[in-house]
Parts: C-alpha cells; structure tokens; sequence
C-alpha cells in the first residue's frame, strides 16, 4: 500500500462513531429516507429499486473485504453466482420459503468462502487477485457445462417463492420484491456497521495499514482474512439469492466476470472504506446503467470502461471521498478565520 | 495424437508471443494489466483491415500490426499508463480493466461483434503428412512454429547477449539498486512495453486463424496470458515459454479429447500451476 492507500485508510477512521457529527447524522437519515421516497415517489420502477438494493448488498460486501480487509479480488461474483443458484435451486425442488433458503444461499457461499480462503490468502496479492479470477471463471463454466442442473445458458426456470413470512407475496409489481430486498439490505447494513466497528474490524483495518505491523502485535492475521473473506463471500451469497428469489429466475451471468469488475466500479465509484460507499455507487451505477444503456449496450460497456479508467487515476476517495473533501475544506476555512 | 501436439506446440508459442509482454510489465513495474489483450486485438484488427479491404500481402500486415500496436503501446504508455506506476493492485486493475472494456466497446461499434475472418495467402495453406502417415499438420502451424520459434530465440539472445538485455535483467531482478547503478529504468521500461505490445499485436495478427478474433478476445484470453506469466516468472525467457508450450498442448488437447468439459481444463491447470509453483511470482512481490 503507498500513498493514496494509506489516505483511504486514514479517512474512514475519522469517521469513526464519536466524531461523526450532526452533519454526519443528517445525511444518514437523509440517504435512508431515500428509499421509501423512491418507493413512493417511482411505484413503476419497484424491480429497478431491488436491482439498486441488490447491488447495494454485493458492493457492500466487497467493500468489506476490498475496502476494509485490503484483500483485492477479482472473483466476488462467484459467491454471488452461488447464492443465486443456490436459492433458486432451493426453489425448483421445492423449497421456495425465501428467508430459509437466503440463509442457506449465504452459508453455502460461506462455505465457498471458507475452502477457498486458503487458496487465496496464500501468498502475494498478485497470487492471490489470480486464483480469485480463476476461482471465479472455474466456476462460471462449471455452472455452464452442468445445464441439466443449472439450465446452462438458458439460465434456469421455474423458480417459485413463497410468500415472505407466509404473509406477502411476491407481487407482479415488485412491491414485496423491491421491500424484502430493502429489509435484507438494512439488516445486513446495520450488522456490517457492528463488525467493522467492533475489534475484529479494527484488526481488518490495522491488516489493511500493516500487516507485518499487525502481526507482531499478535493480531492472528490470517485467521482474521479468512474470516472477513468468508463474510465478505456470505453478504455476496446473500445478495445473490436476493437476485434469484426477488426475479424468480437465474441466469449464467449471475457468475460472469463482468459482475464482479462492476461491483468493484460501484464501490470505487461510492468510495471505499466507507460503508455507504458502495451504496451510493451501487444506486448511482443502476441509475446511469439504466439511462446510458437505454442508447446502446456497446456505449454503455465504454462508459463503465472509461469510468474506471477515470477514477483509478483520479484516486479513489469516489463520491463520499468529494463530500468528504469538500467539508473538510469548509471547515478548515471557517477554523481559519476564528483563529 | 502428435496432430494434437504439433497444434497445441504452435497455439502455445503463439500465445508466448502474445503474453512475453506482460511478463515485463508484471516483473519489471509489478503492474497488474488485464489489458495487455487488447494491444493483441488492435494488432488483430489491423491486419484483417489491411488484408481484407486493402489487399496488402499478409506478411506486410503482420508487420504494419506489430508496429501499430507497439506505436498505441507507446502512447498509452506515456499518456496513462506512467499515472499508475507504485500505485496499488487495485488501483492498476481498475484501470487496465477500464481500459479493456473500452477496447472492447470500440471496437464492437466500429467493425460488429462478430468473429473476423482472413483468407490465407496460398502458399500458408493446406496439410503436409509427416513420417508415413503418422499424422498430418497445417503449414500455417509449421509456419506458425517456425516463426514464433525465430522470436524466441531472438528475444533470448537479446536479452541475454545485449547491454539493453543486461540492463533489463537488473532492472527487474532490482528496480532500485539498478536505478542507483545510473540505469534509465524508466525508459528502459517504456520501451520494453512498446516491444512486448508490438508483439502482441504481431500475435493477434498470427492468431485470427487460429484463436479466433472479436470484441471479447482481451477478457477471453486475459487469464490465458497470465497463466504464462504466473507460471513462467519474469526473468527469463524460457520460464514464460515453457509455460505457454504447456498450456497450449494442455488447451489444445484438453478442447480434442474433452470437448463435454471445454475452457474448465484450462482454468483449473491456472489454480492448480499457480498454488503448486508460485515461486516465479511470490519470490519477487515478496522482495518488493
């Protein structure tokens, strides 16, 4: 980690729970008022909110364990991919009760997670960015080669859901889709609030800064990467089957390559380390895949290209990272002419 | 079966040819890019133009293709590239993907997504039989084998005889020392890369008959040329070769014998290479 990675680190330290002032409080209301806004203000556009929420959960996850672990990868999708197919599979053979079968989805990618750890923490980052892709891809042609399982590339069919908590259907509009997807995103938002700042996510950060540093100071290292890459693959599961139970269907790209590159664009775009950073570029992200893609596919893959090349000069503080600078500068004006 | 081999013999040098560039760009700077394919498809793309619509003899293309995308590898080079030297992982492959899905899109709205096609000159085409019938190879495969083979032992002489080669073996081995030694690492390396982005235009050129070439060819053989890299190390020429020698058998034959299982072989043979011989790779980020 040189320069800019130690500024990002240093950041969300600041943000810590006591310092965050009203200002803080604020926007948080603010950002969470949002969605039932949106849910009243947009009742047509129900599915593309549960997309936003859905991509939400995944870039969260990945900034658990991009932005708070430091561990790169290029693979999340492949908890993503085993989520989904694990709900939906639930649901083709029967077992269509969606907290049941989100909880197993998220387990089975825990588990994933837990394999493959490791594979992935072995050695150097390079390695390890390598077997994740790898890892990743294995798994995108195991999913296609075994269509009388998954369905192949005609994705798979015949998922049905029951009612969430027996009492809600999931309805033509995407009503309880787009709600069911909200809660589980709260739920998730405000457990990964608690463990990045419980010890164990100081131990993350810490690692992130230094980990020789980290390691002689007695932090177990290594178990504290697994365990924040095992999470980091169960919060993917879970937004997966998400995915699977709100659209009653799973296609092969639920695995795709493509999936994870853009989650890692969300996050960045939001900016890391943050939390809400990956919300906010997950909203922003569907928002413009939605009005950009509406002209032609191939423009739009060219503007998510053009994007990342953008902000990976730029830095990475994203969207939060420009408020966060902006109010910095504000006050240190206004400090400036009290002195 | 010695059908099979000569196939994935020339497929694998093909991607040697492809990748030998990378393997400098990951050695010598530690910059993770995922976008060195996309140097290999402009290489591509310029020769299907040149030979398709223009009639230009093909070996005219493959050069007017390796200096192209050595001429597109300098400029990115300059321009973007030099912004995101000693940055982070992330940083790098942010970036090089960002550029692949713009290489991609480009060139999907500029000539369609379908695959490209060229017609061989005639004396590059048909089979020769080899021994008694033992088995029958394409001559764009021996000619394939032959030229590759020419680079490799040029690029071996050169790195091993030369003063520039020499200079490049340090810088690698120690980017710091070699530049307090008064070596121009940077320049070295800007050159290195214009070198390995030309080649890998030449092998997108050579490749259209047999790798096939469209929109999706950098992301589609991204891991293939960092399988030759990971595995083959940096500092020689013959790590990454034998490396790409063993995937291309590997490949070729795993898609003939095993066809139900397709590009599963070939992801796991990465895994697999990569946590059982990491040394190539590990030894030098560890140093670092």
């Amino acid at each position: 980690m040189s320069g800019g990675g130690t500024l990002a680190a240093a950041a969300p330290a600041r943000v810590g729970r006591a310092s965050r002032g009203r200002w803080g409080l604020a926007a948080e209301g603010l950002f969470w008022a949002a969605w039932p806004a949106a849910y009243l203000a947009f009742p047509d556009y129900l599915p593309l909110l549960s997309q936003v929420a859905i991509a939400a959960l995944f870039a969260l996850s990945l900034d658990l364990l991009v932005g708070y672990a430091g561990v790169v990868t290029l693979g999340q999708a492949a908890f993503f991919g085993l989520g989904a197919y694990t709900a939906g599979l639930l649901a083709v053979h029967g077992w269509g009760e969606p907290l049941s079968g989100l909880l197993l989805a998220a387990a089975a990618a825990a588990l994933l997670g837990l394999v493959t750890a490791p594979l992935v923490l072995r050695g150097g980052d390079l390695a390890g960015l390598m077997v994740t892709l790898g890892l990743g891809l294995m798994l995108y042609e195991a999913a296609n080669k075994a269509a009388p399982v998954t369905g192949g590339a005609d994705g798979l069919q015949g998922v049905e859901i029951w009612p969430v908590l027996g009492l809600w259907r999931f309805d033509l509009f995407g009503r309880t889709a787009f709600l069911y997807s909200l809660a589980v995103l709260v739920l998730l938002f405000l457990l990964a609030r608690l463990v990045v700042s419980s010890p164990f996510g100081l131990a993350l950060r810490g690692i992130r800064a230094n980990a020789r540093r980290m390691h002689a100071l007695g932090t177990p290292v290594r178990a504290r990467l697994v365990a924040a890459y095992v999470l980091a693959g169960a919060y993917a599961g879970a937004a997966g089957a998400l995915l699977a139970q709100t659209t009653q269907f799973v296609s092969l790209d639920v695995l795709a390559f493509q999936r994870s590159a853009e989650g890692l664009l969300m996050l960045v775009l939001g900016g890391l380390g943050r939390l809400y950073g990956g919300l906010l570029g997950a909203a922003a992200f569907v928002v413009a895949h939605q009005v950009l893609s509406e002209m032609t596919p191939q423009f739009w893959q060219f503007w998510i290209g053009a994007a990342l090349v953008v902000l990976a000069i730029a830095g990475r503080g994203g969207l939060l990272g420009l408020l966060a600078a902006g109010r910095a500068r504000l006050l240190a004006r206004r400090g400036g002419g009290g002195a | 079966m010695l059908t099979v081999l000569l196939d994935g013999v020339a497929s694998g040098m093909l991607l040697f040819v492809l990748a030998c560039g990378l393997s400098v760009t990951l050695g010598l700077m530690n910059f993770v890019n995922l976008a060195h394919g996309a140097f290999g498809m402009a290489g591509g793309y310029v020769c299907v133009l040149l030979l398709n619509r223009h009639g230009v003899p093909f070996l005219a293309c493959l050069a007017a293709a390796a200096l192209s995308a050595a001429l597109l590898g300098a400029v990115l080079e300059r321009t973007l590239y030099r912004w995101l030297y000693g940055r982070d992982h992330l940083d790098q492959v942010l970036f090089s993907i960002g550029l692949v899905f713009m290489a991609s899109a480009a060139v999907d709205w500029l000539m369609g997504a379908r695959q490209q096609l060229i017609a061989l000159p005639p004396w590059l085409q048909g089979r020769i039989a080899i021994g008694d019938g033992l088995a029958t190879v394409g001559v764009y495969r021996l000619f394939l084998i032959a030229l590759c083979g020419a680079i490799v032992l040029a690029l071996h002489l050169g790195l091993v005889r030369t003063r520039f080669g020499s200079r490049l073996r340090a810088a690698v081995d120690d980017a710091v020392v070699a530049r307090g030694l008064g070596i121009p690492v940077d320049r070295i390396f800007a050159v290195t890369f214009a070198v390995g982005s030309g080649l890998a235009g030449l092998g997108g050129a050579l490749g259209v008959e047999v790798l096939g070439l469209d929109p999706t060819f950098p992301l589609k053989y991204m891991v293939y040329f960092l399988i030759v890299v990971a595995v083959g190390g940096a500092n020689t020429i013959l790590g990454p070769f034998l490396a790409a020698l063993l995937l291309g058998v590997v490949d070729v034959a795993g898609k003939y014998y095993l066809p139900e299982v397709g590009a599963f072989v070939i992801y796991t043979a990465m895994v697999v290479l990569l946590l059982l011989r990491p040394q190539g790779l590990l030894a030098r980020s560890a140093a670092r």
